[in-house]
């Protein structure tokens, strides 16, 4: 009998289940060698058919998606309780991604920035409702959370999958790698690693040139005059996310002229992300003068998105917003 | 009352689900088409720099992050009042067209395609890709993923990435295309024109000369006489990456045309509390209900739209495909078809007309130019960026401070355009299933699913479930709320 597969979308886009099927043919790898019993985007999903698994009969289920409401984190419990291994897909599941800047505004905030725009007719301020009262009888809608959560803090994670989304070449590879551990050919990394990534930053793959040239103010990309094709960006003033995100790209945006996002996640052994990227920018900045390293810093027009874009519901702001 | 609950696209896990409410007499008293699910763009947008839009609004929806990155980079053009050079706007519309080429054909052949290729009647484990591929040959699947594959090699070429491109910021883009990279996409432009004709002339031969199906495709079960939105360029012919919004009537009128920084003249949306997806209408004509007709603003934002809304195509081929389509629909009519299946058809001749474009825009001679942005010198304050998004006419709307940095945020993404008329369908295949309590199971099923398909609803932008993959499941209850039945389908 084939090992057991699945894999769930949690909140979000659907740019992950993309990125799996760019694999293309090594998706008959993967049919080859493992039964799919649940998989949405693929197949019929039978929810009741997952609950009625024993614990632990999935061999190996691929969650993406943050936890933004009560479905969500039903579903997260269910296949952790049916998995041997569950692997955090993708920025959503593994740090919050852009979704999870909403922790940054309550669930009021929210709901009046998309239900009181300028273009919504809405008079008598009508808010979704998670329970209704119709003439014909109730209908639910899930809880919206206060706060959007990682996957791993919700259950109990085995691997990491970073990237937004996670190139298909990377996954190509992680299924490589677990078929062969299938056939006795190669062991499982030890639990809480981190997969389809390198140990080493955006940089290091970067083909840009670093002459160690100093900057005396950041620039926004739109307001350069040229963006030179071949020098580091963060040398140009671009405030580049490169430094302190893991490689696993390729440095794909900056080789096409754009700064890197940090949709990777945190570099390996990077504990806070924040501080490794003020560092790196702090480095380039033409100045030994403490005060005016920190007022050329606050020329970056959004610091908190800087340095929080992907990570802030994995990140410790999320924690001081709760402590406040 | 009775009480029927459909999750049409993965049941519990909160991608759509519709309800059903059936009056003492069996009869259907009211339908709801929720969309369960939220994430709130909108507001933690505010506080960004302005050149991130396009990048972080990519991450509303995974299946057309293209359109996203589109619109926002237009809407921060709009906000500087920056005119990007010729090059720059033709590169953007270039990878644009490879994306429609990608996603249209992955409708057609995956999702939406099969039911006719296959036959609405064959079995659900038919009407998929491999039904296709065993029907037609397997030749044609290579065909699919040459197509889907040329689509992305554009995409990323342009773009920087398969998925979430990265290049467009406000004025232009940060990096062009070489000669060699411009002989590439243009070969590969050819094939995707001989592959849209090949498709064209698959639905000629198996729909257009089967009476059947030419009769299902006129039918009144999949009728709606509602407004059609899409984009125009100056001669009123379709456009997906710039133009105004052409807006017409169900009697084939044109009643008006909008620039994309005027939408909050022309379009209104209502809020229920049973869904977390607002209702887009046309705000002169106002919100009626979920009803059809001159009187209610509902409108639908589709491929069929476009041809609807516009006066013809702007290429040769896709002109020729498209003058046919009028003449063997309605002919002698006045110009606007309301059959909501018709929408397959329509997409191939959108395939068509991308693929040329496409071609049109790699042997441009200025295309290869290095001259691909200018920069913005106004003080930001307020813009609007319209494209069509393959499911409908996209609006991001931006306030920022004088730094380009985000006060406010307003979107209107694309299916959502047609959540109103895709209620309507679901209601009115309820209406034809279920009669004195006899409900048609397995018609109601099939009806629901073809009339989702012809849509094309992607509520990935909406909320986060891939086009074309409804999975149904109909609980049936009792007065008292019991389930007496559990009907199941998946496709
Ligand atoms: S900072 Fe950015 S541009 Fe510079 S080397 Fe690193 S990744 Fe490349
Ligand atoms: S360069 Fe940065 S933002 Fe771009 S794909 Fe790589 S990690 Fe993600």
């Amino acid at each position: 009998m084939k090992p057991k597969f699945a894999m769930y979308w949690a909140a979000s886009c659907g740019g992950c289940e993309i990125a799996v099927l760019n694999i293309h043919e090594k998706i008959l790898d993967v049919d080859a060698n493992f039964e799919v019993v649940f998989w949405p985007v693929a197949m019929d999903a039978k929810i009741k058919d997952v609950e009625a698994l024993p614990d632990g009969d999935i061999l190996l289920t691929l969650f993406n998606g943050g936890i933004r409401n009560a479905e969500n984190e039903h579903m997260a419990h269910l296949l952790r309780r049916k998995s041997k291994i569950l692997v955090a897909f993708g920025s959503c599941a593994n740090e919050g991604c852009i979704p999870g800047l909403a922790n940054l505004s309550s669930q009021e905030e929210i709901f009046d920035a998309v239900y009181a725009g300028v273009s919504t007719n809405n008079p008598l301020r009508v808010r979704p409702q998670f329970n209704w009262q119709i003439p014909e009888g109730e209908l639910h809608i899930p809880e919206f959370y206060p706060v959007l959560r990682t996957l791993d803090q919700v259950v109990n994670v085995d691997y990491y999958i970073p990237g937004c989304p996670p190139e298909s070449h990377q996954i190509a590879a992680v299924i490589d790698h677990v078929i062969q551990v299938l056939q006795g050919k190669a062991e499982l990394p030890p639990p809480g690693s981190v997969l389809g990534a390198n140990g080493t930053t955006v940089c290091d793959e970067c083909t840009r040139r670093r002459n160690v040239k100093m900057i005396k103010k950041f620039r926004r990309i739109q307001e350069l005059p040229e963006i030179d094709p071949t020098l580091c960006l963060l040398e140009q003033g671009i405030p580049c996310n490169g430094p302190a995100t893991r490689n696993g790209c390729g440095a794909l945006c900056p080789k096409a002229g754009a700064q890197c996002i940090g949709c990777y996640g945190p570099a390996a052994g990077v504990v806070d992300y924040g501080a490794r990227l003020i560092a790196a920018f702090a480095s380039v900045i033409d100045s030994n003068d403490p005060q005016e390293i920190d007022r050329i810093l606050d020329g970056l027009p959004d610091p908190a998105g800087q340095i929080y874009r992907f990570n802030l519901a994995k990140s410790l702001l999320r924690k001081a917003r709760k402590e406040v | 009352m009775q009480r029927i609950t459909i999750d049409p696209i993965t049941r519990l896990e909160g991608h759509g689900k519709i309800e059903i409410f059936l009056d003492e007499a069996g009869n259907v008293a009211n339908t709801y088409f929720q969309i369960p699910e939220l994430r709130g763009f909108e507001r933690f947008c505010v506080g960004r720099p302005v050149e991130e839009m396009p990048l972080l609004t990519g991450r509303i929806c995974g299946v057309c992050p293209e359109a996203h990155h589109m619109a926002a980079a237009k809407a921060g053009d709009a906000l500087y009042q920056v005119d990007p050079p010729p090059t720059a706007k033709k590169l953007r519309e270039l990878l644009y067209s490879a994306f429609y080429v990608t996603d249209h054909t992955t409708h057609f052949y995956a999702l939406g395609g099969p039911d006719f290729v296959m036959g609405p009647d064959a079995p659900v484990a038919e009407r998929n890709i491999l039904g296709v591929i065993h029907k037609v040959g397997l030749e044609i699947g290579g065909k699919v993923i040459q197509a889907r594959k040329y689509g992305h090699n554009v995409i990323e070429m342009i773009g920087g990435r398969k998925v979430h491109p990265c290049t467009s910021i406000p004025g232009g883009l940060t990096k062009g295309i070489t000669e060699e990279q411009r002989r590439e996409i243009e070969e590969m432009g050819r094939w995707a024109v001989e592959f849209a004709q090949f498709s064209l002339q698959l639905f000629d031969d198996l729909v257009l000369k089967n009476q059947a199906y030419l009769e299902l495709v006129l039918g009144d079960i999949y009728l709606h006489q509602t407004y059609y939105i899409g984009m125009v360029d100056e001669q009123n012919r379709v456009n997906f990456y710039d133009g105004k919004i052409s807006v017409v009537a169900p009697n084939g009128e044109r009643i008006g045309k909008y620039a994309a920084h005027e939408y909050t003249d022309w379009i209104a949306e209502r809020v229920e509390p049973w869904t977390y997806l607002k209702f887009p209408y046309l705000k002169k004509v106002g919100w009626r209900g979920f009803v059809d007709g001159m009187e209610s603003g509902v409108y639908c934002a589709t491929p069929l739209s476009r041809l609807n809304a516009a006066d013809g195509m702007a290429t040769p081929l896709a002109q020729e495909a498209y003058e046919r389509f009028y003449e063997t629909l309605v002919p002698g009519q006045p110009k606007v078809v309301h059959h909501r299946l018709a929408t397959h058809w329509a997409r191939l001749i959108e395939l068509l007309y991308a693929a040329e474009r496409w071609v049109e825009l790699a042997t441009d001679p200025e295309i290869t130019s290095p001259n691909i942005h200018t920069v913005p010198t106004a003080k930001p304050t307020e813009g609007v960026g319209c494209v069509e998004a393959p499911r409908g006419t996209l609006t991001h709307h931006y306030w920022t401070d004088e730094r380009g940095v985000l006060t406010r945020v307003n979107l209107i993404v694309g299916t959502t355009n047609n959540y109103a008329p895709i209620s309507m369908s679901v209601k009115k295949a309820a209406q034809n299933f279920i009669k004195n309590g006899v409900v048609v199971t397995e018609g109601l099923l099939n009806r629901i699913e073809m009339a989702f398909r012809a849509y094309d609803p992607c509520f990935g932008c909406a909320t986060h479930s891939l086009p074309g993959q409804m999975p149904m499941e109909v609980v049936i209850r009792d007065a008292q709320g019991q389930p007496i039945d559990v009907l199941r389908q998946y496709c």
